[in-house]
């Protein structure tokens, strides 16, 4: 019986089928690769270009983004704040309206361009003559993949050791004894500058900053987590297995991770209770960011600093950051180019920091340096630094020293991926559900195995 | 013609014009349904049949996606885990909204109060409870083991011994059991009365009063939060991702807290894996079924309907 129900059944049915008929993505190949003559230094800019993921919200932003802003010669600049959302990004890419540009850290730039999510700017840096030597050649293979750059490095980041002064002086320590060169050390300073009275953990002795700081460790002893080619994981290399099982007899030492994490956790770490300022914590790797941040909120804190060394005695630091991508289907990647540069280049740097520095001092502080992607711009920034007196001083040239001793992981289809099975495989050892060798073995499989699609996935699109 | 001919014509036309009447008034739910549920339910049957990483055209591939889900350990972690904490979690939060619940109906004063302040953590948003689990259950120096200590008690390290992180979960839980107990009692206020004077009279109790009348008689309430919550604990993602995956530790992660939603947002949004993801959907589209299946049967008896059993 065709009664009306089943008629509008049947139009309902009807009407969902060709709604998903029309459902599919936007095709790899569907946006055309910008040439070089859309990128001119000499032209101008009109209408509004949106830049996913940046806000300025510091003067370090601000000035970079008015002088940025500038150069377009007249196009407005729409900030969409907030970490990069990657499904709202990737979302609007697919549905032929993505923003102009998006701010991305640099190891999410390989999978990006892998799946067709970004342009190459080979074109751009052509174009708008950008000098890519001026960038920190680590932060540049980041964001180099299949012969190609991607991204425009933009702020960098290094790793230096940094320790509670009093309570190395207390044990009869001194900074030698946390900086990395000597393991056994590590472990001697951690008991020693340990306290937990009653089986409760009051002062963490050393932090060696797991599941984070993984890399760090391997590099130390000359291991690689990835090949040169980023088609390799090298998860379970003995140096690897070595690596972990030292970080974690760290903890072990000192009552074990959940102890310590639970401790590390309650910390007010970028408030005046911080870790530091309270004597809770011996020493740890930590990036050189918080140098500032704490000579910010407790510049009394009886702090010491060194790089992060090697056995060898050798200063070592694992290089990450951020960068400046455009997207598939950007619709002014002229001004997107033009603004990414300006962002990056030595004087805008130099702007940038000048503002800092006349904060600081209108707040009787010191300028303790900014990390960039970009070699030239860091010499020039270091030129400007006003001492703070010492722990402070030691504490931005360990940072400075460590920025031209640092190594990075090459770029990938399968960061996340790859990321997840490493760092899944240190949380199981801390967890105390696994062996590192165990632990390490499976993760390299199930890194392996992501690789390698990712990479057939790259090789079929691009063949 | 005899009159029983014409009438039923007349009746098809009125019985048409009202099935029209009705559709066009309940079009905009039925639009709203095609296009945000129908749509993407159907899509998602296609999807999980290719290799889709949102940005380049699905293609193909029959039941691979199906055939990894038997092949991948973490579907099975991830399932477990998720049963695991249904188990826990939804007795816990029945017996809890209903014993609060039995409170306030008992009150006699401020009954309006009690019902908000028991309601109000329920608008707290989940990413904040799942930061708030991370403070209260810090092994360290949170509220719970603070209190444990109170009695000599040395708590467990609830954040990150594999153990315990379930159970923190479920007892972070019952923050939200404020809309349950106002659900409860709206059932509560619903009992007649001479039948608790009735047994007065027999001189039943009040446990016996409560298991042998109230219950019963809200049994239809309890039996729709019971299969409510199940299904929620089967989807259970904010808060355990906040604490153990995203905001709250970026780079710390627990096992344990890996439940299934997680692991299909993971594939879905930052592996993407679009076309596995779906797959993961369908087959926890059929565990729910399934499961919600065998509560209605098994708890059949268990409900009394004051009509009559449907």
């Amino acid at each position: 019986m065709r009664t009306p129900l089943v008629r509008w059944s049947v139009l309902s049915v009807s009407l969902a089928l060709a709604l998903t008929s029309c459902a599919k993505g936007t095709g790899g190949a569907s946006a055309p690769t910008p040439t070089a003559g859309q990128f001119n230094p000499g032209a101008t800019y009109s209408g509004t270009i949106s830049a996913m993921g940046f806000g300025a919200t510091d003067e370090i932003g601000s000035t970079r983004v008015d002088l940025a802003k500038k150069s377009l010669g007249g196009a407005d600049v729409k900030l969409v704040e907030g970490d990069l959302d990657i499904q709202q990004f990737l979302s609007s890419v697919a549905a032929g309206d993505p923003p102009d540009l998006i701010y991305a850290n640099r190891d999410q730039i390989g999978t990006f361009a892998s799946r067709g999510a970004i342009t190459p700017l080979t074109a751009c840096v052509q174009g708008e003559q950008i000098d890519t030597s001026m960038y920190n050649k680590d932060a540049l293979s980041q964001v180099t993949f299949g012969g190609e750059v991607w991204a425009i490095p933009e702020f960098n980041q290094v790793q230096i050791t940094m320790a509670n002064a009093d309570l190395l002086k207390d044990a009869g320590l001194s900074i030698e004894d946390v900086n990395g060169s000597s393991w056994d050390k590590i472990t001697a300073a951690a008991k020693k500058m340990l306290k937990a009275p009653g089986g409760k953990l009051q002062v963490i002795g050393y932090d060696s900053k797991l599941p984070e700081f993984l890399p760090l460790w391997a590099k130390s002893l000359g291991a690689d987590l990835l090949s040169a080619d980023g088609k390799t994981a090298q998860l379970n290399s003995p140096q690897v297995v070595k690596a972990l099982e030292f970080a974690v007899s760290i903890y072990d030492a000192q009552g074990g991770f959940a102890k310590v994490k639970a401790l590390r956790d309650s910390a007010d770490f970028f408030g005046k209770g911080n870790q530091y300022a309270k004597n809770a914590l011996g020493a740890m790797p930590m990036e050189q960011w918080y140098v500032n941040v704490l000579n910010d909120v407790s510049p009394k804190a009886p702090l010491a600093f060194d790089t992060f060394r090697t056995p060898e005695g050798k200063p070592l630091a694992y290089s990450s950051g951020s960068s400046w991508a455009i997207p598939k289907g950007a619709k002014n990647p002229g001004a997107a180019c033009r603004f990414a540069k300006t962002m990056t280049l030595v004087d805008t740097w130099k702007a940038a920091a000048q503002a800092r520095l006349d904060k600081r001092k209108a707040d009787d502080k010191p300028f303790t340096g900014i990390l960039t992607g970009n070699v030239k711009a860091d010499a020039e920034i270091e030129q400007m630094l006003t001492s703070g007196g010492e722990p402070w001083d030691s504490g931005v040239k360990a940072f400075y020293e460590a920025n031209k001793n640092t190594f990075s992981l090459p770029a990938n289809p399968a960061d996340k991926e790859f990321k997840d099975a490493w760092q899944g495989a240190v949380n199981r050892v801390l967890n105390g559900q696994d062996k590192p060798q165990a632990a390490l073995d499976k993760a390299q499989q199930d890194a392996q195995k992501a690789l390698d699609e990712a990479w057939a996935g790259w090789t079929k699109r691009t063949n | 013609m005899s009159p029983s001919r014409t009438r039923a014509p007349r009746r098809r036309t009125t019985r048409f014009i009202e099935t029209r009447a009705a559709l066009l008034f309940i079009s905009p739910w039925i639009i709203g349904f095609l296009v945000f549920t129908a749509w993407p339910v159907i899509n998602s049957a296609y999807l999980s049949l290719t290799d889709y990483d949102v940005i380049n055209d699905p293609s193909y591939v029959g039941f691979d996606n199906y055939v990894q889900l038997f092949e991948d350990p973490k579907v099975g972690l991830a399932l477990w885990n998720t049963f695991v904490f249904a188990v826990l979690s939804v007795p816990a939060h029945l017996v809890v909204a209903l014993g609060l619940a039995l409170l306030l109906n008992g009150a006699s004063k401020a009954t309006g109060f009690f019902r908000t302040a028991f309601f109000l953590p329920k608008m707290t948003p989940p990413v904040a409870i799942g930061i708030l689990l991370l403070l209260l259950f810090n092994g360290q120096d949170g509220l719970i083991n603070a209190f444990l200590g109170v009695f000599g008690i040395d708590g467990p390290a609830w954040t990150t011994d594999p153990n315990w992180v379930k159970p923190a979960l479920v007892l972070m839980n019952l923050w939200t059991v404020g809309s349950s107990v106002v659900i409860i009692l709206a059932a509560l206020r619903g009992v007649p009365q001479e039948l608790y004077d009735s047994a007065l009279v027999d001189g039943a109790g009040w446990w016996k009063r409560t298991l042998r009348i109230t219950v019963p008689m809200i049994s239809p309430t309890l039996f729709f939060l019971f299969i409510v919550d199940s299904i929620n604990a089967l989807q259970s993602f904010t808060e355990a991702y906040t604490a153990f995956f995203g905001a709250g530790n970026t780079t710390y992660s627990n096992d344990a807290a890996l439940f299934y939603a997680i692991y299909l947002f993971q594939q879905a949004f930052e592996f993407l894996h679009m076309g596995y993801a779906s797959a993961l959907a369908w087959l926890l589209f059929i565990v729910i079924m399934a499961i919600t299946g065998v509560q209605f049967v098994v708890t059949r008896r268990f409900v009394h309907y004051e009509g009559g059993n449907p």
